[in-house]
């Protein structure tokens, strides 16, 4: 037994200071990561700013300056031209430099003073679909606001029905809360994901894992060596990513370090596994590469991490229980926004050491497999 | 000519075409993964939320709250649980099985009936608060058809006192597929271009075949080019790949012109494999180029391109880096050609920038190239 810890611990050993001893592998593992976190968490946002619009005001009313007012004094708004005619408002979007045409009809006083609907018409760019909806959203909202402050200036009857709205666990409804604490995750598993799909696969191309093979090495042996380092560098860098979500990014962290910790060893054993797989059955570096990202782009798109998966078609939902990435992302949200404990993390830890649990022995298997 | 001679570049990429021939992960990458990428974008990447579950707690008996309730169980877009008391409710919410609460309280019909002002309650999960906002967009509309309706039933006039009429250009159902698809082809040429090449020259260094090649006369211009052409090859495969399956899959409309897309297109996948190359030659081991690759070349044109997110609402020192990444000019050209049209003034701003670009990585790889022996 003590002899099995002892080739274990060298080899080990060995893994550590391959990484360690070349000096641009060992910035590459920590640095990028750390500044890739910041650049991403600033640039990941579903909210929208200084959205550039033109202005067509055809009413010319105080009331519509009022209206206007509250677009331009909005920080999601800033107006750059106003316009005489509705001729110009296609030039301008076609050329991008103006994202949303606002024209305020000009019956728009006339109608509110009857008592009818007043319409004010919006014009989008369609490019990106995403902004576009936002954008339209923050116009809805700001008419409806100046709706209501009609009401309540008297000029028009109340609506009776008032939704009062309130929002949960995030009472801004800030996107960056939701991106940053999940980002982490993502992050330190394409540096894990790289790392362990090379591990092997490097020794294969300079033929030194059929020296490994030969030697009293057993392949389970051979699998917790190369594997203790990579998750070792993976959850070095999530927890170092996680303390600057809190710190820097000012992420509230409502539940207990016992489930982060929990949560981020079981995402970073099931990750290995499935690198180690993917090194095991490489023979070249290249091919190890490839076939990481063959996992981490899916994985990426199908995680819940920027899109919901509750969005997808069901067949695609069911897929994505084999996801590792699903249960981190939505552990980690929970840690952070829902305030989780180590005893309900529970459901999102148990299938990632199932995941782990096929993955790991399927490499060890693959060790010898793919041995020419 | 001494220094260039196509007989020696023409050997040299027979090596290079057999190495990717005879390695079925670079064809993987290049021919299936595109596909792949597209089926998942198409399919599984939508913000439009469907089937929301809500949690309703209506304590009312009265028509006018079960009518509310009907329109609810009526809608496409919500799967609504009814609940007795707000604590189920909230555990639910907490459980993250419910996406909102919508409380309407006992004495709501009363007030309505009376003329007095009748609050609906709405607590909406805000995790993924891009989310929840469209929930609760979902929820003011579903309320404001139930009022317009009760409205005509009782006789009694409802009018909202403005309505905005939305109209979305170049895409008018707001369909993110039509705006994903254009993007997707600068992040699947972004693979090939980038990653496929990261590894060519660093293995040739750690393989000890740099050597070799140093000492025959093949000139550093014949290994760049040899290194380059089978690539671009490969990336205009699944640039073509993608477009096809874009156009006639899933409906894309392609509304500029397919030569100034493919002409442009040519451009960006040079711009990556300069990137791919010069990371590759400076490197020299495969580890840090795969890494590099990776940090350099996939990971800013997922987060820094205007693909998923709007770079225009990014503190300035963000926009400043996007203004090097060149898949922020490619997003920008593919996503005009495809729903605008060939807009020029668009397009040749963007395109000077990735020939700029272009020239810059390919010399910069071509210098890191150099003859030279590790000291």
């Amino acid at each position: 037994m003590s002899s099995v810890l002892f080739r274990v611990i060298t080899l080990i050993k060995k893994e550590f200071l391959m990484i360690l001893l070349d000096p641009k592998s060992r910035i590459v593992l920590i640095i990028p990561p750390i500044i890739q976190f910041f650049v991403f968490s600033y640039s990941a946002t579903f909210d929208l700013q200084n959205v550039e619009f033109a202005l067509l005001d055809e009413s010319r009313t105080e009331l519509s300056r009022s209206l206007v007012s509250h677009f331009s004094g909005s920080k999601h708004f800033e107006l750059v031209r106003v316009l005489d005619s509705s001729v110009q408002a296609a030039e301008l979007i076609n050329t991008e430099q103006v994202r949303l045409v606002i024209h305020i009809p000009r019956d728009f006083a006339d109608k509110i003073a009857e008592r009818e609907p007043a319409t004010v018409q919006v014009v989008a760019d369609g490019r990106n679909s995403n902004v576009a909806s936002i954008a339209l959203g923050y116009v809805e909202e700001i008419v409806q606001q100046f709706g209501e402050s009609l009401h309540r200036g008297n000029l028009v009857e109340s609506s009776q029905v008032a939704l009062i709205q309130r929002s949960w666990f995030n009472r801004n409804m800030e996107t960056r809360w939701f991106i940053v604490s999940a980002l982490g995750g993502i992050i330190s598993m394409v540096i894990v994901m790289i790392l362990s799909s090379l591990s092997v696969a490097r020794e294969r191309e300079f033929g030194t894992f059929d020296q490994l093979l030969v030697s009293p090495f057993q392949p389970a042996e051979i699998l917790i060596g190369k594997a203790l380092p990579c998750v070792f560098f993976g959850f070095l860098d999530a927890v170092l990513l996680s303390i600057a979500a809190v710190y820097w990014f000012g992420v509230p962290f409502r539940g207990t370090v016992a489930a982060l910790v929990l949560v981020l060893l079981a995402f970073m054993i099931a990750i290995v596994g499935v690198g180690l797989f993917v090194s095991a059955i490489s023979v070249t570096m290249q091919q190890g590469l490839l076939g990481a990202f063959v996992f981490i782009m899916p994985a990426v798109l199908l995680g819940g991490f920027t899109t919901p998966i509750s969005n997808m078609p069901m067949w695609l939902q069911r897929a994505t229980v084999i996801n590792p990435l699903k249960y981190v992302v939505q552990g980690l949200r929970d840690v952070f926004l829902t305030g989780t404990d180590s005893f309900a993390m529970w459901h999102h830890v148990w299938p990632l050491l199932l995941i782990s649990v096929v993955t790991m022995p399927a490499a060890a298997v693959m060790f010898r497999y793919r041995t020419q | 000519m001494a220094g260039f001679s196509y007989m020696r570049l023409r050997g040299f990429l027979r090596k290079e075409v057999l190495q990717i021939m005879r390695d079925p992960s670079s064809l993987l990458l290049g021919l299936v993964m595109p596909v792949i990428l597209l089926l998942l974008f198409g399919y599984g990447v939508s913000l439009e939320p469907r089937n929301v579950p809500v949690a309703l707690v209506v304590n009312d008996t009265g028509p006018a709250a079960r009518e509310l309730q009907g329109r609810f169980a009526l809608s496409r877009y919500f799967l609504p649980v009814t609940l007795k008391t707000i604590p189920e409710a909230v555990a639910q919410m907490q459980a993250g099985k419910v996406d909102g609460i919508l409380h309407v309280r006992s004495d709501f019909s009363t007030l309505l009936e009376t003329g007095r002002e009748a609050p609906i309650q709405l607590i909406l999960n805000g995790i993924d608060s891009n989310r929840a906002r469209i929930v609760e967009g979902y929820i003011q509309n579903t309320i404001g058809l139930w009022a317009e309706r009760a409205a005509l039933v009782s006789g009694k006039p409802y009018s909202p006192v403005m309505v905005v009429e939305p109209r979305i250009w170049f895409n008018a159902a707001a369909n993110s597929t039509y705006s994903l698809v254009p993007g997707l082809l600068t992040l699947i040429m972004t693979l090939i271009g980038t990653l496929l090449t990261a590894l060519v020259i660093a293995r040739e260094w750690e393989r000890g075949t740099m050597e070799a090649l140093l000492s025959t006369p093949v000139r550093s211009n014949e290994i760049l080019l040899g290194k380059l052409l089978p690539y671009y090859v490969l990336g205009m495969i699944g640039m073509f790949f993608s477009i096809v399956l874009g156009v006639f899959l899933f409906q894309v409309p392609l509304r500029g012109s397919l030569f100034v897309l493919i002409c442009l297109g040519s451009l960006f996948l040079m711009a990556s494999l300069g990137l791919g190359l010069f990371i590759s030659a400076a490197a020299r081991v495969q580890f840090v180029a795969a890494m590099a690759s990776v940090l350099a070349g996939f990971l800013p044109a997922f987060f820094l391109s205007g693909l998923m997110f709007d770079l225009k609402s990014t503190p300035m020192a963000i926009q400043v880096v996007s203004k090097i990444i060149p898949a922020k000019y490619f997003v920008t050209i593919s996503q005009t050609l495809f729903l605008a049209g060939t807009v020029w003034s668009v397009l040749l701003p963007a395109s000077l920038v990735l020939l700029l670009m272009s020239i810059v990585l390919l010399g910069v790889a071509r210098k890191k190239l150099g003859r030279r022996l590790p000291q």
